[in-house]
């Protein structure tokens, strides 16, 4: 079965035909070639598809394509500037927040939406965001500096 | 050499891709017409296929092509094999091993639950997959082998009728008389541990995607592996094709940790269905197929004792091990070897006897998992020395103290060999110093008085510790071409292939050093096999040594030949030219500055004076690592054990360890992180459950778990730099190391927690359920009830 | 991993949803935020012919409190109750980080985590414990099931086929009631291996007035301490009978064992883990929950 949807992502409108079985992380890697979005498990454990849906981190993995349809979604490929880095992803190059890159794009997500709410975290509450995504590479430990990291850089931003 | 940056904790060259989405994975290849497919795979876990009826598959709109063995059998040539005996290791050890064939397709039984039966080609993953649901398979079960011991009992079924048994490989080996030691000890302990399955799981799961060339008769596969070299023997093999027709790449891939080092059935099975279906054709692995197709580790019995006197010198140790093979025995001697050589670890004990029996079961087969044989000996080991410190009422640090090697003993040899067949000599470390730098950054004698303090309120506190000696970086070689471009800047191929440990960055600052240009010159390739034709991979710990030492010495050929062409460039004497940061100056001349670019160009022909060479600035260099070199760490764990719900919290976990010189300071202690919390997963959390059927209970990450930010803690680390003195820039590998102690510094911690009740600690993962029943043991053999 | 093929409709009024799923029969699903059933989907253990996506439907997202009723419409997010409780309900506040992650609290609904049943899931029990009622609408109309008869087995309820389930109804506690909440899980926000979710307020003379208690991953659906609850009601509430109430309690349950956990582990810990959080609820007596 065929449906088309309307959707915004990373600021540009898209109107495509979608299976209806299809998931939001397939429509964005194939439909879209925004394979930056990546697919660990395809049952919402791992954490690697998480993209923002209207502003809100949700796995693509547990969302139809179809279900998309009139909301606004943000993938990694739209977090950075043409050139450069955003502040987040400059925080986990500095403190090598990442090894195989494979978890990294659903983290980094889940962090902007997380530094949004929570801008000067407590370690503990960046541990427990981080716990909706299995990194297999790192051992969190730089992740969470890198998060640390990046919430001072923001805060820096935010006052210049 | 100048080190301007070996030694730096520079930020890594490949990490803006990944950060901006911009890497390339397997499954992100995208080809004209390309075909998905999808597997048909064994529900049982060994039964007899009698019929598979393929038709209503076909007639599914969508499908492109369904193939059976019968259908591929021209290219079904038996797995390639890795694992053989070495000369120098028959001459010393009497090894009995036994390598059936696995066939990329069931021809006529399936012998794990998860293999594959059938493939389905068609236009998208999901119509492969309905395929599947419509090819139709008559099994007739057979017996299983659920556990390995069982198996190995003479009534067993036996899996491989033409063997007589289910013994794959069984060898003894040992020095020093074990006998007289333990008659003259006078303590002896003795127990069991049970080292259980888990497995590397990477993020990404595994994937290929092969394109066939009509035009050329050529084949281009992508392949999620560690090891793009070895999978290409495999294709060359089974298609008849030679080397050079048959590229595999390894693009970007989402870790490994020994799990994509195997050689697997799809490697093949994706290939063929390209040349078949004259179609492109992707498979990505799902999670269900990656726990069980995927292989497995682990997965070991010990019986192990020790002897010792009164005040704590070792005298001997003997062991007796049982590997779970899985069906197949594609890693021989590897990691039963591998068990065996590492068993006493920092430890001076001088005698040995071992036994180990590799058994075949009907389970997804046992391959090399980041440490491969070394978190499970070092788990017996260290788990037999707590035993033995309890029952000589020592305090496990100082009986540790007491037997660990320091560095005045080495080089200090193992009256055994190595599993390269060369003797196994530590060169370099020491690990009483190793011992005693963990013990003072964890400030050991404070836990001690705190444990202590924290009982009488009830909080049950505990201190594990767990060293390890591990033979890293494994020969016989790997290689490396450095060529320079027009612009003086380098491309550096090798067959080392990179999931994630950053040897953009670390072989980069190797090549840069020697080269004497800025590390964004330098361009590494690895994982593709027609940018080098030899190579052997990344696992074992093994690529900053071997191929960092090819490419060491590749990129001073080509600086001896830029200092050739500029000497004569400039009419200087070649002792008198300088390189550095890309600029060639004559010393004492300031003024004769001239861009890397300048001579290359004076170079070629067309601008060359007469008599200066050719523009050759290339050289290929394949280092031969003569045996391993010798890595060493202490690691301590500190947990809250709640007796009320068994739940282990850990609180603190700290690792002192050398492996020699480090390129990359930041690189190495994130892989130091990164193994630590394999290890927790493997200590507290991770296991692939069978039933008595071996029906596989793991088939997601709902069963199979993954540890989360929230069950680590910080990871403390100290360094200690013994440079190895078997290469040239005194390097060790450290890419296993962090997973190979937590096991064992856990399990002992727990047990300290839980010292009071009598807990005696014999298998992991410690999840609150095992511990509760470990209480209720303790309390059955009339401990203090929790 | 890609789901069975179904048919797709996204009505746009409670009518036609209904009408849907009286169509589909019971082939037919609903899908709220889809974080258990598209697992499922994609694991091809569920294999509706047709999904009936309700998250187009309006007036189904309102959280109301009203004379100590709290309603959370079918489409309330779970993230959004759990925004509503900061500051205003540490015991939901508390749950809430013990279910699964952000990024799924932001898509799961409430109500679509009550009527999901899973035996391990802390919502069910917190439905029981708060004596709550799920609203369902179907073909002949609206009706109320009160928590303790909504439970039936694992994944099953007493929901007809056809109906829907458009709300959920909490009991909040009375002003100075005490709460407690504990669980063990292997990992921060998997399913519980065995969790207790706790209310209590006191008497003027300090006997406990009101006991309530829920069990979850101890049966195969959530479980009242009805025993528990009996042997504190109207008694002084001192440790002994604390402890006595938890085992009393714990004593009739009947669990499962699974890879993570054997059953008499968790009748055990169900126990320990009662006698907590009674014990936290009454130190929280006069507090609010």
């Amino acid at each position: 079965m065929i449906k088309s949807i309307r959707v915004i992502v990373n600021g540009q409108e898209h109107e495509r035909p979608v299976e209806v079985r299809g998931t939001l992380a397939d429509f964005l890697r194939e439909d879209l070639d925004l394979t930056g979005t990546h697919v660990g498990c395809e049952h919402g454990v791992c954490g690697a598809c998480t993209v923002l849906l209207d502003g809100e981190p949700v796995r693509a993995c547990l969302m139809l394509a179809v279900q998309a349809d009139g909301h606004r979604v943000e993938t990694i490929e739209g977090l950075a500037p043409a050139e450069g880095l955003h502040p987040i992803q400059e925080a986990f190059w500095a403190k090598h927040g990442l090894q195989c890159g494979y978890c990294t794009p659903g983290i980094i997500m889940s962090a902007t939406a997380f530094l949004r709410d929570d801008p000067a975290p407590s370690r503990g509450a960046i541990r427990e965001m981080l716990a909706g995504h299995l990194c297999r590479c790192t051992g969190y430990h730089f992740i969470v500096e890198a998060i640390e990291a990046a919430a001072r850089a923001l805060a820096a931003d935010n006052r210049t | 050499m100048g080190a301007k940056y070996f030694g730096a904790s520079v930020r890594r060259k490949e990490d803006p891709r990944y950060l901006r989405g911009e890497g390339r994975f397997v499954d992100d290849i995208k080809l004209a017409g390309m075909l998905h497919a999808a597997f048909v795979r064994s529900p049982h876990a060994h039964a007899r296929i009698v019929a598979i009826r393929t038709e209503a598959a076909k007639r599914l709109p969508g499908v492109a092509r369904v193939f059976t063995f019968a259908d591929l059998e021209r290219w079904m040539k038996p797995l390639p094999l890795f694992g053989a005996i070495p000369p120098g290791l028959a001459a010393r050890v009497d090894v009995t091993m036994k390598q059936p064939h696995q066939l990329a397709m069931c021809r006529d039984e399936a012998r794990h639950v998860g293999e594959i039966v059938a493939m389905v080609v068609a236009g998208s993953r999901a119509v492969a997959e309905d395929g599947c649901e419509l090819v139709e398979v008559d099994y007739e079960p057979l017996p299983v082998l659920a556990d390995a011991e069982a198996a190995a009992r003479p009534d067993a079924p036996v899996l491989y009728p033409d063997w007589g048994d289910n013994i794959a490989l069984s060898f003894k080996t040992g020095f020093g008389d074990v006998e007289a030691a333990f008659r003259q000890a006078d303590a002896r302990v003795r127990e069991r541990f049970t080292i259980p399955r888990y497995v590397g799981m990477p993020i990404e799961t595994r994937g290929v995607v092969a394109q066939w060339d009509p035009r050329d008769g050529a084949l281009t596969t992508w392949n999620g592996t560690q090891v793009v070299h070895f999978v290409q023997q495999g294709l060359v093999a089974a298609l008849g094709l030679p080397p050079h027709k048959i590229r595999v790449i390894a693009p970007d891939v989402g870790g490994g940790f020994g799990t994509k080092a195997n050689g697997y059935p799809e490697d093949l099975l994706i290939p063929a269905a390209a040349i078949a279906t004259r179609r492109p054709v992707k498979w990505t692995e799902d999670r269900r197929e990656h726990m069980m197709g995927s292989a497995h580790a682990r997965a070991q019995v010990h019986d192990i004792e020790i002897a010792a006197r009164r005040d704590g010198t070792m005298l001997a140790v003997r062991d007796r091990i049982w590997v779970d093979l899985g069906a197949y025995n594609s890693w021989g001697i590897v990691l039963p070897y591998n068990t065996v050589a590492h068993l006493l670890g920092p430890h001076r004990v001088p005698s040995l006897d071992v036994e180990c029996r590799g058994v075949v079961t009907t389970k997804t087969p046992n391959a090399p998992y980041r440490g491969a044989g070394r978190p499970e000996t070092v788990f017996a080991m260290d788990r037999i020395v707590d035993c033995l410190a309890r029952e000589l009422s020592m305090d496990p640090a100082e009986l540790r103290r007491r037997n660990y090697l320091s560095e005045a003993d080495l080089p200090y040899e193992l009256q055994i060999p190595y599993r390269d067949g060369n003797p196994l000599v530590y060169d370099s470390g020491d690990f009483k110093a190793g011992l005693e730098a963990a013990l003072r950054a964890v400030g050991y004698e404070a836990l001690r008085a705190e444990q202590a303090r924290l009982r009488e309120q009830g909080i049950h506190r505990g201190i594990g510790i767990s060293s390890y000696v591990e033979g890293t970086a494994i020969g016989p070689y790997e290689g490396a071409t450095v060529r320079l471009d027009a612009s003086g800047h380098a491309v550096v191929a090798t067959g080392a292939c990179c999931q994630g440990q950053g040897h953009e960055t670390s072989f980069a600052q190797i090549a840069a050093d020697a080269l004497g240009i800025p590390l964004d010159w330098v361009t590494i390739v690895g994982g593709d096999t027609a940018a080098i034709p030899f190579g052997v991979g990344t696992f074992a710990s093994r690529s900053a040594v071997n191929a960092g030492s090819s490419i060491h010495e590749a990129s001073g050929r080509v600086k001896d030949k830029l200092v050739a062409a500029a000497a004569a460039l400039l009419a200087a004497a070649p002792a008198d030219i300088e390189l550095a940061d890309g600029v060639v100056t004559v010393r004492g001349a300031p003024g004769s500055a001239t861009p890397l670019a300048r001579v290359i160009r004076a170079a070629i022909p067309t601008f060359a004076r007469p008599g200066v060479a050719s523009p050759d600035f290339e050289a290929t260099v394949y280092h031969h690592q003569p045996t391993v070199t010798y890595t060493s760490a202490t690691h301590v764990a500190v947990v809250d054990v709640d007796p009320g719900t068994g739940a282990v919290k850990l609180l603190r976990y700290l690792v002192a360890h050398d492996c020699g010189t480090v390129i990359n300071p930041v690189i190495v202690e994130g892989q130091i992180h990164g193994g630590v919390a394999q290890g927790v997963g493997g200590g507290l959390l991770e296991e692939m459950v069978y039933d008595e059927q071996a029906q596989l209970l793991t088939g997601t990450f709902m069963d199979y778990l993954v540890p989360t930010a929230m069950e680590l803690p910080a990871i403390e680390t100290v360094h200690l730099e013994y440079p190895s003195p078997r290469n040239p820039l005194g390097m060790k590998g450290i890419g296993e190391g962090g997973a190979i102690s937590p096991p064992a510094a856990i399990a002992n911690a727990v047990e300290d927690a839980l010292q009071p009740f009598g807990v005696r600690v014999t298998r992991t993962p410690l999840g609150p359920s095992v511990v509760l029943d470990l209480l209720d043991q303790a309390a059955a053999r009339g401990g203090r009830p929790a | 991993m890609k789901p069975a093929p179904f048919d797709y409709v996204a009505p746009a009024t409670l009518d036609e949803a209904i009408g849907a799923l009286a169509t589909g029969g019971d082939d037919a699903k609903v899908l709220a935020g889809g974080q258990s059933l598209i697992p499922m989907l994609a694991l091809r253990l569920a294999r509706p012919a047709l999904l009936v996506d309700i998250n187009r439907l309006r007036g189904l997202d309102g959280i109301r409190e009203a004379s100590g009723i709290l309603e959370i419409g079918a489409l309330v997010r779970q993230r959004a109750l759990e925004r509503w409780a900061a500051g205003r309900s540490p015991l939901f506040s508390e749950v809430f980080r013990a279910v699964a992650h952000p990024p799924i609290r932001n898509r799961g609904t409430v109500v679509g985590n009550v009527v999901h049943a899973d035996p391990a899931s802390e919502l069910p029990a917190v439905l029981l414990c708060l004596e709550g009622v799920v609203v369902a609408r179907g073909p002949r109309g609206e009706r109320m099931i009160p928590a303790d008869r909504f439970y039936r087995a694992p994944l099953t309820t007493a929901l007809d086929g056809n109906e829907l389930a458009t709300a959920v109804r909490f009991t909040l506690p009375p002003a100075g009631a005490g709460w407690g909440f504990a669980e063990v899980s292997r990992r921060h926000g998997d399913f519980a291996l065995v969790g207790v979710v706790a209310v209590l307020t006191r008497a003027a003379d300090g006997t406990v007035a009101r006991a309530r208690l829920a069990f979850f991953g101890a049966g195969g659906t959530p479980v009242r301490g009805v025993a528990a609850e009996r042997a504190l009601e109207g008694r002084a509430p001192t440790p002994p009978l604390i402890g006595e109430a938890a085992r009393a309690a714990a004593a009739g349950l009947s669990p499962d064992g699974d890879i993570h956990a054997t059953a008499a582990y968790r009748r055990r810990v169900a126990a320990t883990l009662a006698e907590r959080t009674l014990t936290a609820a009454l130190a929280r007596c006069g507090g609010g929950a």
